[in-house]
Formats: C-alpha cells, structure tokens, sequence
C-alpha cells in the first residue's frame, strides 16, 4: 500500500481526537486520523452517550411504572407497564449509529482523512496502521496520542460472563434480576440506579466507607437517600474477593465477615486506566507521569513533534477535557499560539439527583488557604423546584472572602446537569459573587437557586 | 447613607492652593479611618490626608497635578448611618490625631444584613469584613483574573498577563488593559537583537519635578548668567582635611571641603555683600543679608532639594560640617523641615565626584550667586622649573550679571581661590 505523508496524525478517534482532527482540517491542516473501531471512542459509542440513554429510559419506566402503582400525587394512573430491552438497546444503538456517523461525516467535512485500524508507532515520525486491507504507512510531522482509558479489571473478577465492565453493561438484552456493582463511583452508581429503575435488585459494593468518593457529603447525601428509596443496598467498607461458586459474589464485608451477594451479573466499576499498550509506545521515548503520559501546558510530551490529549494524559478522564485539549493542539500543529489556562473542568454526574461540581469544593478552597464565603441555596425552597416533584438538593457556592471571585459552585438536584454551563461560564470569566447576584437569572427556573446562593454568600438571600 | 465631604486642608504659612500629588484611593474603594487618601505639596513639604471616617469613596475632585484651593472639596465618602455631612466639618491636615466625627459616625452603622455566621460579631466587626472586600487591584503573584476571551487576546499579542495590571473589579483584567498594555507596555520575552521602538512613554511633570521644573525656568529666563571657571590648588586645604580627620576626635563630624568652602565663602562675602544678596527683581530692591545662609544642592530619591545651613557666619568649621551632614540625611531621607528647606542668601553645588571639570550652574533664584564644585584631581603643574603634581580642583560659579559685574566676580571666586590655596587665611582673624 502506499504510504501516506501528512502535516498531522492523530491517533484514537474519541472526543479528544476527533475534535482534534476536526480543528486542524478547519485550520487548513494537512490530517489524517486512524481509529480501530467506530469514530467517538468510548464517550459516543461505550460511554457517556448511551448511559445517558440507557438512564433516560429508566427514568421513564420507573415514571409510569409509579403511575401505575395508584397512589401517584399528579393524578394518573394507567396500566403496569413493560420493558422490552432489546427494543431499548436498538434505540440507544441508534442514537449512537448517527452520532458516530455524524462524526464521520464532520471529519469528511473538515477535510481530515479517516482510516480504520489499529495504529502502532515505527517511530517518533511514522505509525504502522493495521488495516483490513493490509498495512499502511503513515508518516507525519506532528502524531497526536489520543488513546483513551480502558475500564480496569480485577485480578479476582476477571472481565467474561457474568462479569461485565460498563460497556456490556451498556448493551445487555434483558435486565438481571439480581445486580451487584463493585465500585461505587459515579459509572457504577449511574448504572446500578438504571438498573434498579428497570426492575434489578442491585447491591453496590465499595471499599470505601462511602459511595462517590470524590464528592462531599452534603453532595451526596441526596443521592444516598435516592439509593435507598429505590432499593439499593450499599455494603460500604466492603471488599469483593470474587465469583461464588454457586454463583453471587463473595465479599468481605466492612466487620471482616464473608458473605454472599446474590447476583446473576456482576458490573465492576472500579475506576478507568489510561490505555498505554498495543500501539507501540515501546519503540518511541516517552516520559510518563505516574500511569499517564506527562504533558506539559500545551500537551507536548517529552519527544518533539508528539502530543498526547484526553484519558492518557491524566485526570480528570472527561471527554470535554479531551476535546479542549485536542482543539489546542489542533491550533498549536496550524501555528497558533495556545496554552492551557482553562480555570476549571466541570465534572457531573448523572446519578439520581445529579451532581455538578465546577472549581474548588470548599475543604479544597481552604487546603489552598482561603479565606472563604459560601452560600448554599436549597431546592426545597425553588417553585420551579417543587412543580417538578425534585425538591431535593442545592446550590452551593464558594468565593473568596477577601475578593468575592468566585471559586467553585455545586450542586445537586435533579437535572442540575444543564446548569454546569453557567457555572463554568462564571468562573471562567471570572466572576464574583456580585456578577452572579446582578444578572437576572429567569422565573421560574431551577437556576433562580445559584442566584439565590450568590445572595446568600453575600448575606441577603430573598428566598430562604 | 449620608456623604462626608473632604476638603482641601488649610497647610499652613498662608499657603491658598495645594498641588494634588498623589491619590491613593480611586472612586468605589472602601476606606478605614486613618487611610491615606491623597498626598497634596505646597512650595516643598508634602502632606498626606487621611480619611476622618470609614466609607466608600463617592467622588473624587481633581486630576494628579491639578493646582486645588484649601476649602474646596477633594474627596466625598459615603459613610453608612447617619450625621456624615453634619458631622464632617473642616478636615485639618493634623485630622489623624483628631478623628472625632467618626466616631460618631461609626457607632450609628446600620447593621448590615451579615451571613449567619457572623450575627454574633458586633456592628463594627461586619464593617471591618465589608472594607476587606473592596475592589483592591491583584496583589502580586496572584494568579490573573481574566474572562477566556482576554486571556486569548493576551496570548496572540504575545502579553504575559501576569505583567498587566487589571482595572477591573478584583483586578480582573479587560481588554482595554490588554489594549493598553500592548499599546505602552513592556514588551517581555521579545528576541534578543537590534528593534526599532516606537513606543512614547508619557510621564506627567508633577510633585517636586515640577517645583523644579518651574524653579528652572525663573532662574535661566529671568536671570542673565555669567559664569566664571577657576582652578584652585587644594594641595595645602587637603593636607589640612587629611590631618584634622586623622586625629578622629569622637566631639568632631569628619570634614569633607564643604565647610571649609563655607567659611571661606563667609570671609569672601563679608568684603563683597553685593554677592551674599536676594534681588527683588520686581521691587527692584537688592537685600543684602548680613546672615549667610549657605544652600547646599542635593540630590535625593525625589530630585534636587537645596537644604539651608542657617548663619554660617556663626558656625566654625566643624558646625558648618555638623549642620551640613545633618541636612543632608534629612533631605535624602525627606525629613527635612520647609524651614530647613528655604532661606538660602547663597548657594553651593556640587556633584562630588561626578563634578567634572566644568558645570554651569543655575542660580537658586532669587539669589545672585552661586558656586559649583568640579572633581578635584592630581594634575601637573609647572612651579617655573619643573612639573609639580598638585591636587588640583575647579570651582564654576555663576552670577546675576544683573547686579554683579564681571569684575566683582571675578575678585570674589579668586578670594575664595587664595583661601583655599592658603587655608590658614580661612582661620586669620581679619
């Protein structure tokens, strides 16, 4: 096969890359992008995307399932209802078909040059691409590892079976009866909730001695009180230590004792890791940072002419950290001058209620050394709140007390996912409490709550 | 609310304008009692004023360098409560020691609405947490604040925001200091090399530069000048200084040549009045005093001041080094007194060192005379047989050639010259 010659190689075609791949042909980038499966990566076609579709539709079964249960507050009631799964992963499916292809036709449309296979570095400047049609050559001035993370595995519960990680998770035909998640951070809490919505009776297994981790406990309280409403035992402080011989998972339970979860699936959830192997790291000379690849402020690793974006360059693993930083890159490779000066990467969590935090929680906000006002806003007390039946939950913001300038918001409520844009908008722009207090925020709306919480960390809060 | 109006304070000596030098404050900023808020100068002293009450600055009258009436009003201040404009009277500039009507005004605060946790704080606690949050600009080494558009703009221009002070609130920076910085700023990072610079730094002439400035101006526009160069052989006067500091007696400051310049200049003027003279140009009146007051130029952080050894006709040689030493810490350390600063009958400069062989001495208008200092150095001089290296030094001195003839100048710098040359004649009784 010919070789290809190209000012840009990109390899891996998720969030970071394609993004990447898209930026540079805009910019006039001479590009080629090669990715073994479907444009997207994890987040379109394993992740982000059909959780979220894989949610929606539990959260609408467990709707009607409630009216049909004859006590519903709004009124209605109607007959039990029924899932057929396979019709709701051939839908989710589906979104993911166009998503994929609609990456696929945005790369063709930036004039990027898509090729399918596995790519391997020869060298600092040329990459063995694996395709179904042989091997192909490609040689590039600048090469862009955007390789993404891979789900870990537990040596104790190897993936196959009834052991699944979220991707088999993501496309199961019929709903288990009995679902035990090892890991409760937010993929294993997102899905063990979906799963207990769609009829599973779930057991979520933590080391820890909570569920999310990396959240407060104001923040996840509401999501704990949600677990129990729908059913879900948490074994905190619990160890898994593999598959029972009649089948359920064997734990060690927070007192020592063994015990026996009965499970017909068994998800494990513990954490994502960068995917450092199989596209030849080996034959090029890398610095690495821990498990990742080190970058520095513009995404350049230790060998000249080669970026690394997304998952394997740390965290948090986010596709929207990955997708600024492929854009960047894209800039930096057409001769712009970029670095990264992003003031904060919003992180949600699509649990029930959902959870935002922007910026500096406030126990970080003092490790850092501040002096700090915080405001917190309830739902409890939003109209908007209340007509959605989602009362639980708040705004909280945090901002330096000497200054004002806001430096992390929070919040926890049910689809307060969409009010991370502001969020984000306001520290990046630099806001202080009074930026937010001064803009009219619209009524009724659950958004009228981080006004609220700006008032309150100024002392005058109108609602509360 | 109710405003506090300050005026320009009354500086004393009959003085009825100030110049605005420097404002420490800036309209929206939140002022304790006893902050600084403007530094006013008159003829040389500068005073500060501070704030008589805690408050946000309302209003501010007048640009740096503006000339502003005592009575007219410089700062408004918008103080929380009640009895602000009755209790503001007339600021003194000695307001820090009398700060009455704030107190007043302080125990009136409206209780300001404070987040729970602070209910238990007393009123002046919260207004004390309210003054912390004002708009200060970044302090330094504070990351910079600036929305991702700014920040985008600075990268093209190749501008470390770090160096851009921002205007905005908590000193975030807009993209009018990105403008404005790329427009006059320092260009850092830039490649080493030759580049041509367009740049036009634009420094407004205030404060004591301007008190020069104007000084300058009278002195060379007025004055006709006639300048006179004369070398002196110091040979004799330095084996004298190197003897007298040599016993280093502990009652006795360490001599430089400036006392004994000035004693020789009290012998040389006591035979020429003419010399140690103001002339009242405008009254056409020539004051001779009989008490010679001896400015002696100074350079200082601020820039050249003149303080005044007073009666050096009464001082021997070593007070006249006394005094002088002392004079010249308080000018460089600015804590010379406006009497210590004026009053000159005749002055002195000297650049020491840096002297060089010829100046030009402005004259220190209204006076007549004026006596430079050049380097002294070893040169060879021919004693009629052969070269002699002689310590030798160079006085340039300049004089209204108004009411001081060529003549009389010239008589003057060489008596000074043979008392130099001959120090025991400083030391003769006439």
């Amino acid at each position: 096969m010919k070789d290809i010659s190209c000012k840009l190689l990109v390899i891996g075609a998720g969030p970071g890359g394609y993004v990447c791949a898209i930026r540079a042909g805009q910019l006039g980038v001479d590009t080629v992008i090669v990715e073994q499966a479907k444009p997207g990566g994890t987040c379109l076609t394993i992740g982000c995307i059909p959780s979220k579709a894989l949610i929606h539709a539990a959260d609408e079964f467990l709707k009607v399932k409630e009216f049909a249960g004859g006590n519903d507050p709004l009124g209605i009631s109607l007959a039990d209802p029924s899932i057929d799964m396979k019709k709701t992963i051939a839908w989710k499916d589906r979104i993911v078909g166009r998503l994929t292809t609609g990456v696929a036709g945005l790369l063709k449309k930036a004039g990027v040059k898509s090729i399918q296979g596995r790519a391997r570095f020869r060298d600092g400047k040329t990459v063995v691409v694996d395709t179904e049609t042989g091997e192909q050559m490609i040689r590039a001035e600048q090469i862009v590892i955007a390789t993404g993370s891979v789900p870990v595995e537990l040596p104790f519960l190897p993936f196959g079976g009834a052991v699944i990680s979220s991707t088999e998770a993501l496309s199961l035909k019929q709903v288990p009866d009995e679902l035990a998640v090892v890991g409760g951070g937010y993929i294993g809490l997102e899905l063990g909730m979906a799963f207990a919505k769609l009829g599973a009776k779930v057991t979520v297994v933590e080391a820890a001695d909570k569920v999310l981790p990396l959240y407060d406990a104001d923040l996840t309280r509401p999501v704990v009180k949600r677990l129990g409403q729908l059913g879900i035992e948490v074994l905190t402080g619990a160890k898994a230590k593999g598959l029972a011989k009649k089948g359920g998972l064997t734990i060690e339970t927070a007192d020592g004792a063994e015990k026996t979860v009965k499970a017909d699936k068994v998800l494990v959830t513990v954490g994502r890791k960068p995917l450092m192997d199989g596209w030849g790291r080996e034959e090029i000379d890398i610095d690495l940072d821990g498990r990742f690849i080190k970058i520095d402020d513009q995404c350049r690793t230790s060998m000249r002419g080669i970026y690394a974006i997304g998952d394997v360059t740390g965290e948090p693993m986010l596709a929207h950290r990955a997708m600024a930083q492929g854009e960047m890159v894209a800039e930096i490779v057409a001769g712009q001058k970029r670095s990264w000066d992003k003031q904060s990467i919003p992180a949600v969590c699509f649990t029930d209620p959902e959870i935002v935090s922007v910026g500096l929680s406030p126990e970080e906000a003092k490790k850092a050394g501040r002096e700090v006002k915080i405001g917190q806003f309830p739902f409890a007390a939003n109209g908007r709140a209340m007509t959605l039946q989602s009362e639980d939950g708040f705004v909280r913001i945090i901002a330096r007390a000497d200054n004002h300038v806001v430096l992390g918001i929070q919040a926890v409520g049910a689809g307060v996912s969409e009010l991370s844009a502001a969020f984000s908008l306001a520290i990046e722009m630099g806001a202080r409490l009074e930026d937010i207090a001064g803009t009219i925020h619209a009524h009724p709306t659950q958004s009228e709550g981080f006004v609220e919480s700006a008032l309150k960390a100024l002392g005058h809060a109108l609602h509360i | 609310m109710s405003e506090h109006t300050i005026k320009m304070p009354d500086v004393g000596e009959g003085v009825a304008e100030a110049e605005l030098v420097e404002w420490h404050i800036k309209v929206g900023d939140l002022v304790r009692e006893d902050t600084i808020l403007a530094a006013v100068m008159t003829d040389k002293a500068t005073v500060e004023i501070p704030s008589p009450v805690e408050g946000k600055i309302a209003w501010i009258g007048g640009e740096i360098g503006e000339t502003i009436a005592v009575g007219s009003p410089i700062v408004r201040i918008e103080v929380a409560g009640e009895g602000g404009e009755a209790a503001a009277k007339e600021v003194k500039a000695d307001a820090p020691t009398a700060p009455a009507p704030a107190e007043k005004v302080e125990a009136k605060a409206e209780p300001a609405p404070a987040p729970a946790k602070a209910e238990a704080k007393s009123a002046p606690a919260q207004q004390k947490a309210s003054v912390a949050t004002s708009g200060a600009p970044r302090q330094k080494g504070e990351k910079p604040l600036a929305s991702p558009a700014v920040r985008l703009k600075a990268r093209e221009a190749g501008i470390d925001l770090r160096q851009v002070p921002g205007t905005g609130p908590a000193g975030r920076i807009t993209h009018e200091d990105i403008d404005g910085f790329a427009a006059r700023g320092p260009q850092k990072g830039v490649a080493a090399g030759l580049q041509r610079k367009d740049g036009v730094e634009d420094v407004k002439v205030v404060g004591m530069r301007r008190r020069i400035a104007e000084k300058m101006s009278i002195a060379k526009s007025r004055i006709p000048h006639i300048t006179y160069v004369e070398e002196v052989d110091v040979t004799a006067l330095e084996e004298l200084r190197a003897k007298l500091n040599g016993e280093k007696r502990a009652d006795r400051p360490k001599l430089t040549i400036m006392p004994f310049l000035m004693r020789a200049i009290v012998k040389a003027v006591a035979e020429q009045p003419q010399i140690n003279a103001i002339f009242d140009d405008e009254a056409g009146i020539i004051h001779r005093h009989q008490a010679v007051n001896i400015g002696m130029a100074a350079q200082t952080p601020a820039g050249l001041v003149v303080p005044v050894v007073h009666h050096a006709e009464a001082l021997d040689l070593f007070g006249c080094a006394a005094e002088a030493a002392r004079l010249a810490d308080a000018a460089r350390d600015g804590s010379a007194s406006r009497d210590e600063l004026s009053g000159s009958t005749i002055t002195i400069t000297s650049l020491g060192a840096m002297g060089g062989i010829v100046t030009t001495p402005v004259i220190n208008h209204p006076e007549v005379a004026i006596v430079g200092v050049n380097k002294m150095a070893i040169r060879p001089m021919w004693d009629g047989t052969q070269f002699q290296p002689r310590k030798m030094m160079n006085l340039s001195s300049s004089f209204d050639h108004r009411v001081v003839d060529g003549w009389d100048a010239a008589v003057f710098v060489q008596r000074l010259k043979a008392l130099l040359e001959t120090p025991a004649l400083i030391f003769v009784e006439s």
